[in-house]
């Protein structure tokens, strides 16, 4: 697969997940499931990253802190809302702090579902999302291109 | 006098997995003060039991957080069965014991890995959730979840283990035992980990009591308790004593950490060995009056259950008070005079779990 040949790099953030989904993602860099041979790396600095990895829902305090890292992330970048939670708020959706999902707050590519979601299936996302970050990418030369 | 500057952690940063706030005031290197803030994972959990009625927030209460997730929910169904009067069958509980076992080995293998990863010494992290994995793939074949696998019913268990699964238990953990010695070795006597370890935010048995520590930090004071021994579920049937170390550095809690892994293995040959035949739950009827407080032993500490019902099937009140927050009082304590750099360390040294804090 030549575009896995770009060497994506993650960041992982919880939303307000309950940390189920959290050991899940890294479970998946760890030698069991090792997204790393994939040449997909784990970091810990927006300003490097590809593809954010968001778990949990929304709750009013990590509103801005999630805009924040993604408005801190270069483009193109993608969004992947791991576990049903992220993706619509979940068993907390009737909490009072919750707001929903991640979308509610910044654009999602890939909606991974499960409670805990495995890895096998969280894995699956990030294909999914190299997919559409290949897609951006192109689309992004050809509009640097028509700039220049 | 050096000048004094602000230096913010978190809530995003690599060494924490879960968000977490603090304004750590320097002076050069060296923190003078800590505050924390938190509230960045709060959802509101304990409301939410005014609209679940008490048999579904069996499985709100697992999901309080994902590490500790079957105490949670084993916490709060003991605490509705003391309420109601319900009498558990003995293979229920002993059940309970075997998962509440496997939990803490899960638990505390993660935690050593991410010690190991906050040390910088990435192969041993490695090393540690690879071990890991086998109890997870074990919860997997028993119970279909990896990390939430919701068991726990008012009553009893809804699962079952059969004698093949539980030989299989036994010899998964012959193996993790095996296969943990070499790291046991590495924590404990390689010159690398104990440079970083030994004399780091050393915390007195007056201090640890007086700040209100619970669990390995407690117990790693010197302080020898734990709540296993007032014998909840099948701990009364089981041979424990609690494990204490006496230097009260982060060293010691990393040790009473790994010797707890191998006390638990006991643990869960000794409830195998012992199991009841029987049924697993008794049928529930009518609704939970009056109040309770139950305590149970988490992997990160003593953790409290209190409900209180009002003849309805909705629960008046939830409340929980998790290790995590009678361990931060401690922390910012011993944040205090260190150095910038072991910042990250100390906070993991008590086994932070937001997600129970903040619920």
């Amino acid at each position: 697969m030549a575009k896995l040949a770009k060497s994506p790099w993650l960041l992982h953030y919880d939303g307000s997940s309950c940390n189920g989904c959290d050991i899940e993602v890294l479970a998946c860099t760890t030698p069991v499931y090792d997204i790393e041979r994939f040449g997909i790396y784990n970091t810990g600095d927006p300003f490097q990253a590809d593809i954010l990895l968001i778990t949990g829902g929304i709750n009013s305090q990590s509103e801005s802190v999630v805009k924040q890292i993604y408005s801190q992330m270069p483009e193109p970048k993608v969004v992947v809302a791991v576990g049903i939670c992220a993706c619509t708020g979940g068993v907390f959706k009737e909490c009072y702090n919750i707001k929903g999902g991640v979308d509610t707050v910044i654009p999602v590519d890939v909606y991974v579902p499960g409670c805990a979601a495995r890895p096998q299936a969280i894995i699956d996302g990030v294909v999914q999302a190299l997919e559409i970050l290949q897609k951006k990418r192109d689309d992004f030369e050809q509009k640097k291109k028509a700039g220049a | 006098m050096a000048e004094r500057s602000v230096i913010p952690f978190g809530p995003q940063h690599p060494v924490l997995p879960e968000p977490v706030h603090l304004d750590l005031v320097c002076e050069d290197e060296t923190v003078v003060e800590a505050v924390p803030s938190i509230g960045f994972v709060h959802r509101g959990l304990e409301k939410l039991v005014e609209q679940k009625d008490f048999k579904q927030y069996v499985y709100i209460a697992e999901r309080v957080c994902g590490i500790c997730s079957f105490g949670h929910g084993m916490g709060y169904c003991q605490a509705v069965e003391h309420v109601m009067n319900i009498e558990v069958p003995p293979r229920a509980n002993y059940l309970r014991t075997i998962w509440m076992e496997m939990s803490r080995v899960h638990s505390h293998l993660l935690w050593l890995g991410l010690l190991a990863d906050a040390l910088g010494f990435e192969s041993l992290f490695m090393q540690s959730w690879r071990l890991r994995e086998k109890i997870l793939d074990q919860f997997d074949e028993m119970t279909g979840g990896r990390v939430i696998f919701s068991v726990n019913c008012i009553g009893g268990v809804l699962k079952d283990l059969s004698d093949e699964q539980l030989k299989t238990l036994l010899k998964v953990i012959d193996e993790i035992e095996a296969e943990l010695k070499p790291i046991l070795r590495t924590f404990l006597q390689d010159y690398t980990v104990a440079s970083r370890l030994r004399g780091l935010g050393v915390l007195s048995p007056d201090d640890a009591i007086a700040q209100g520590a619970v669990g390995p930090m407690l117990r790693a004071s010197g302080v020898s308790y734990d709540a296993r021994m007032t014998g909840y579920a099948a701990y009364g049937d089981l041979e424990m004593e609690p494990i204490i170390s006496k230097d009260g550095d982060s060293y010691a809690r990393c040790e009473v950490r790994l010797k707890e892994l191998l006390q638990s293995f006991d643990l869960i040959r000794q409830a195998v060995a012992k199991i009841p035949a029987g049924p697993i739950a008794v049928p529930v009827k009518g609704n939970p009056n009056g109040e309770y407080f139950n305590r149970i032993e988490q992997p990160r500490g003593e953790a409290f259950y209190y409900v209180k019902g009002n003849g309805t099937k909705f629960l008046d009140r939830f409340r929980l008070r998790t290790p995590t927050t009678s361990n931060i009082p401690p922390m910012v304590s011993m944040l205090k005079g260190c150095q910038l750099a072991d910042v990250p360390l100390l906070i993991l040294t008590i086994d932070p779990c937001i997600s129970c804090t903040e619920r």
